[in-house]
């Protein structure tokens, strides 16, 4: 599991642009699945066909991460961008990208702070006041790597450390990939539709087709989500706690989780003792969003890994937090058809 | 009808969690519809089929009410809350709140705050009574949903409630259901579920009956109260005919069959222009490839707050005109704008 959570996160998929990830995903799931297609937005659907029933079950989890996008090119060879997806400005300076299909590696700088007006200095940081610095002597240099257009990432490295814990980018949502892909590893008396989704992070627009075009019995999610249980955050105000097992959704703010699915979410975690919690808060919202509503409505429900310092090149999970999810999905692929 | 609002609006039930409601308005109009269902989403859905010869129409109103979802019960045994559609603070400070169970509780916030400017809700809590987290666990579950509790009040033609948006316009659809004699159309009642959210309810409704027209009945804001936001909508002048809101033109074919046939049979009706919100017809107008809809909508004052209000004579004037609308033939080429 390791390693190959670490490829589907290193892997570079900013919404719109989700080339290498797709790529990396086919690779694994195509050995798995009955069939492998592409739909017209990108997203990767993993169909595999059911031992008895005609029930189609979806597993949902998107492929897409956060990053950045090259609006200009300045004079003095400085990229000017601006986010895809959202990103907190406050945590960008001095982060390291990579850019276009070349990978150019390149640093996100801002003005020194003695050089900074005091007033500037009082005010949270904005992407317009940064650039993106790819060593380039001028525009004409910079243009021989980059265009406008071109996608940046965030360039960061996957590491295990701590005690039990994973530091990478992009592990919203590729711990949910990570997990469909264990899922298909299993065979299903109904038909299963493994997806992973493209434009997430800019408006559930893959599964928003995606559920349309399947019209399962139910969609399952499975989502990287916000874990704000460090110093300083009142306990009403984390979300969910990190180590506490998969995080089951009530509601967010795109979807209100089919409460049969979520009563059986929690009874297969129960009965195999795989350790839940219950998502405190109702902020944010993911695929099941459109899913639930597509055609004429679609039964769902919503499982995350809590993660830390989300959107950020270093977003930190549990690993028993991820190995219970991967376990809480495949407790509910078993017995779900009743439902 | 007034029995039948104030019934209405003293049922549980906050979006995501229409059981109950559902449950009481299937048992008003079962014997008055030729088939009910609930779909997937939860939206009931009464089928008062016609001859044949007339429209596919789609009525709405939303079953489903604002209310408060419990995020964390902490040590001492207090619940922290999100909103669940368009709560506001100055409206939910020290009210009452009721849960599915019955359990009463009392909305307040961290006194130490120094303005009430810098109240939010996660500064907000509900106090049970409980005295610590076991048990308050024993009565609330984190994801379980308060609403404001519900008591209603008549004052000088007013009735006074919670929960009006929208049970005052699902009120409407049942008794004009009960006054349907004949009717040409295939008539699709449905009470929605999750309008407060993002009009959920409607737009997978809408997606599986395909209507010829839609017409969503709920209620909307007033401009009659001292130094009150202008609008022309007030209380007391007839239910009203929407022109716009956030969400939706009206349809001008939809509007104008409500307008001419408001005015064949001399009921008073006014005109709406609301200049925010929205409502179901904003999902059903552009399902699929697009279905022409428009609202009637109920005056109400104080929206959103445990003291709804609305006029007793809005209602029989807006049962009146939706009957008519609905027992009448359509033929858009009548009103000259086909």
């Amino acid at each position: 599991m390791s390693d190959l959570l670490r490829r589907l996160t290193e892997a570079r998929g900013v919404s719109g642009n989700e080339d290498e990830v797709r790529q990396l995903i086919i690779e694994e799931v195509t050995p798995l699945a009955d069939e492998v297609r592409v739909d017209r937005m990108g997203s990767v659907i993993a169909y595999k066909k059911g031992t008895r029933s005609n029930k189609k079950v979806m597993l949902c989890a998107h492929m897409d991460e956060v990053g950045f996008i090259i609006t200009r090119i300045d004079d003095n060879g400085m990229l000017k961008f601006a986010t895809v997806g959202s990103i907190d400005p406050r945590i960008l300076p001095s982060k390291r990208v990579r850019i276009g299909d070349k990978a150019i590696p390149g640093v996100l700088g801002i003005k020194a702070i003695h050089l900074q007006e005091p007033a500037e200095r009082e005010r949270a940081v904005k992407v317009s006041q940064m650039y993106i610095d790819i060593g380039a002597k001028n525009k004409e240099e910079a243009e021989k790597l980059v265009k406008p257009g071109d996608y940046a990432v965030f360039d960061s490295e996957c590491v295990y450390f701590g005690d039990n814990k994973v530091k990478s980018k992009a592990l919203d949502d590729r711990v949910g990939c990570l997990t469909l892909i264990e899922a298909l590893k299993s065979s299903y008396p109904f038909d299963l539709y493994a997806c992973f989704t493209v434009q997430e992070e800019v408006g559930l627009r893959g599964a928003k087709v995606a559920g349309y075009s399947i019209q399962p019995d139910m969609a399952l999610v499975v989502e990287g989500t916000t874990c704000s249980d460090v110093p300083g955050v009142d306990p009403h105000k984390h979300s969910t706690r990190m180590g506490e097992g998969p995080a089951i959704s009530i509601a967010d703010l795109a979807s209100y989780s089919n409460k049969k699915l979520v009563s059986f979410l929690i009874q297969c975690a129960k009965n195999a003792n795989i350790p839940f919690q219950i998502k405190e808060s109702i902020s944010g919202g993911n695929d099941a969003g459109e899913i639930q509503r597509a055609a004429g409505g679609i039964m769902t429900a919503v499982v995350s890994v809590p993660c830390r310092y989300i959107h950020s090149p270093s977003s930190v999970a549990d690993l028993d937090d991820i190995n219970n999810t991967i376990k809480l999905v495949q407790e509910f692929l078993k017995g779900c058809e009743a439902i | 009808m007034r029995e039948l609002i104030k019934k209405l609006t003293s049922i549980y039930g906050p979006a995501g969690n229409e059981e109950l409601i559902s449950q009481a308005i299937r048992e008003e109009i079962e014997p008055y519809v030729d088939e009910i269902e609930v779909d997937v989403m939860g939206n009931l859905i009464a089928h008062k089929k016609g001859n044949g010869k007339g429209k596919r129409i789609m009525l709405a109103a939303h079953m489903d009410q604002i209310g408060f979802m419990i995020t964390h019960i902490d040590d001492k045994g207090f619940l922290r809350f999100s909103n669940l559609g368009g709560i506001s603070v100055p409206y939910s400070i020290n009210r009452r709140v009721m849960f599915k169970s019955g359990l009463a509780g009392v909305i307040g916030y961290e006194t130490e705050i120094d303005s009430w400017k810098d109240i939010t809700l996660s500064k907000m809590y509900i106090d049970i009574g409980a005295s610590s987290k076991e048990e308050a666990e024993k009565l609330v579950k984190i994801g379980d949903v308060a609403v404001y509790h519900p008591l209603f009040s008549e004052s000088n033609g007013k009735y006074i409630s919670g929960a009006m948006d929208d049970r005052a316009g699902c009120a409407l659809l049942v008794q004009t259901i009960k006054n349907i004699e004949s009717t040409p159309h295939d008539l699709y009642f449905v009470f929605t579920v999750q309008e407060e959210l993002g009009l959920r309810g409607a737009r997978t409704a809408a997606y599986a009956l395909e209507p010829d027209i839609g017409i969503a009945v709920d209620v909307t804001a007033t401009g009659d109260t001292p130094k009150c936001r202008p609008m022309a909508v007030a209380l007391g002048k007839g239910p009203a005919i929407k022109i716009k809101d956030a969400s939706v033109l009206a349809h001008p074919l939809v509007k104008d069959l409500m307008i001419s046939t408001a005015e064949k049979h001399n009921i008073p009706y006014q005109l709406e222009i609301l200049e925010y919100g929205g409502t179901d017809s904003g999902a059903i107008h552009l399902s699929r490839g697009g279905v022409p809809s428009g609202v009637l909508s109920i005056p109400c004052r104080y929206v959103h707050s445990d003291s709804e209000t609305i006029d007793a004579s809005d209602m029989e004037n807006g049962v009146k005109l939706l009957t008519k609308i609905l027992e009448e033939n359509i033929d858009f080429n009548d009103i000259g704008l086909s």
